[in-house]
């Protein structure tokens, strides 16, 4: 869901870009060199999966997996969305450059909004309540993204608003496919690595998280 | 995005690089900078004309970046079917004279002109980020985008990325072609996703393992929280004349705005 150059107000550009610089310097900022490396590569991890496509219906989309990233990532989401969003847009063309803000915005947001509502919930004790809770955080990612881009457009003028809104209900079934894989990934890192979601976020959270 | 790579095309190469011309002799941070500066015009005019002056310009530094023309052209119309959507419900949603009708609903004048101001703008930055700052090695652009003084931090996750996107890329077609080899297809049901679902859930296993024996192996030759970067960056007389004429021409396009 990469908004293009030209389609959004300045105000939202310049606003979009504000907050993302904020959430990029946070993420940063939790972000000590002993888990640089960790971070670089489950940025390039996020960057591969998000190449995958997963049948819907008659037709296919590419998984986006920003609730897992936020799961995985906590603040560190924002750089590393944003780095995938830089390179998607100078290499592949996808996207936009004064818009670079706002579109990470649109990524990394639901997913800081999913670690906080569900990381405890991804730590249970049974398994089936683990995936559960990664479902509800994946479909919520998405949800919210799509939210975010309505936002964003509606902001920018009204002529947009009965397009965002099909839009929004059209992204039901994406929703309920990133559930579906997120809850199932969220289950397999616990079987095989629980650390897993501790590894970027333990020190940052100065909670603990199993 | 997986419409824009193939499948069996490695991630973060064939983007054109290594060519030789004469945009590759031109400083990495003057080519990002004219990218940025050519994107914040574009988007700041109105008039029709001059965004098709921009588009066309920014296919000339196509031209001179000797990117592949059809892939690159392909790259640059390939927007999100979100963003196509709503650009081809503009006319309908837009107020103001109506040139036809369907079920209905009238398409205006205005909403067109609108649709056909977003779709130019969209497509004349991309396209110019593209030839300039896309026909780099990525590695280049961490290095230029740290010499403009962009925090390490994001640096060194850019590099990280980039250096890695291959070899992950790689171990995705590895496990792919492991499930196809167990006779996995993929189909609309729930045993799809939940593999899908494992797949990532392992690529991400793997990766936090593999990033636990990059940090032993870069510890092991001194990691001290700086990677060095070795290259010198300078500014020569040719970047003195890229950036008039970047100059130039963005300021007769911001000039023309003001006075049609």
């Amino acid at each position: 869901m990469h908004i293009v150059d030209g389609a959004l107000a300045n105000e939202v550009v310049i606003g979009g870009t504000v907050i993302a610089v904020a959430g990029i310097g946070l993420g940063l900022k939790n972000l000590p060199a002993e888990k640089m490396p960790a971070a670089g590569v489950l940025s390039a991890t996020f960057f591969v999966a998000s190449l995958i496509h997963v049948p819907i219906g008659p037709s296919s989309v590419h998984l986006i997996m920003n609730g897992l990233a936020g799961l995985v990532l906590g603040w560190a989401a924002f750089p590393a969305l944003f780095v995938g969003l830089l390179l998607q847009a100078v290499f592949f063309g996808f996207g936009g450059l004064t818009v670079l803000g706002v579109n990470t915005l649109n990524i990394a947001m639901p997913a800081v909004m999913v670690y906080y509502l569900c990381r405890h919930g991804i730590a249970a004790r049974s398994l089936t309540v683990a995936a559960i809770w990664g479902g509800v955080g994946g479909g919520l990612a998405i949800a919210l993204t799509t939210g975010f881009v309505a936002i964003a457009l509606a902001l920018s003028g009204d002529e947009f608003i009965p397009a965002a809104k099909l839009v929004f209900f059209a992204h039901i079934p994406i929703m309920i496919v990133e559930a579906l894989v997120t809850g199932a990934a969220v289950v397999l890192a616990r079987r095989v690595k629980p650390e897993l979601f501790a590894a970027i976020t333990r020190s940052a959270s100065k909670e603990v998280t199993p | 995005m997986g419409h824009v790579l193939g499948a069996e095309r490695r991630a973060l190469r064939d983007t054109g690089t290594a060519r030789e011309s004469l945009l590759s002799a031109i400083d990495p941070r003057s080519r990002i900078l004219a990218s940025i500066a050519f994107a914040i015009v574009i988007v700041a005019l109105d008039n029709l004309v001059l965004l098709l002056a921009g588009l066309a310009a920014a296919l000339l530094i196509m031209v001179e970046a000797r990117l592949p023309v059809r892939s690159t052209l392909k790259r640059m119309a390939a927007m999100d079917t979100f963003i196509i959507f709503l650009i081809a419900m503009l006319p309908f949603t837009v107020p103001g004279d109506p040139i036809f009708t369907v079920f209905g609903f009238a398409a205006t004048w205005e909403g067109l002109r609108q649709a056909v101001e977003i779709a130019l703008k969209a497509n004349a930055v991309i396209l110019a980020l593209m030839a300039l700052a896309g026909s780099m090695e990525p590695v280049a652009l961490g290095h230029a985008l740290s010499r403009l003084k962009v925090p390490d931090g994001l640096i060194h996750l850019l590099m990280f990325t980039v250096r890695y996107v291959d070899v992950l890329q790689q171990e995705y077609m590895r496990l792919r072609m492991a499930m196809k080899a167990r006779g996995f297809r993929p189909g609309n049901n729930g045993h799809t996703y939940r593999s899908l679902g494992y797949l990532v859930g392992m690529m991400l296993v793997r990766a936090i393992e593999r990033s636990e024996r990059i940090l032993g192996a870069m510890k092991c030759r001194g990691f001290t929280g700086r990677i060095p970067l070795l290259d010198e960056l300078a500014f020569s007389r040719r970047d003195i004349f890229f950036s008039i004429g970047m100059t130039a021409f963005l300021g007769a396009l911001i000039a023309l705005q003001l006075t049609l």
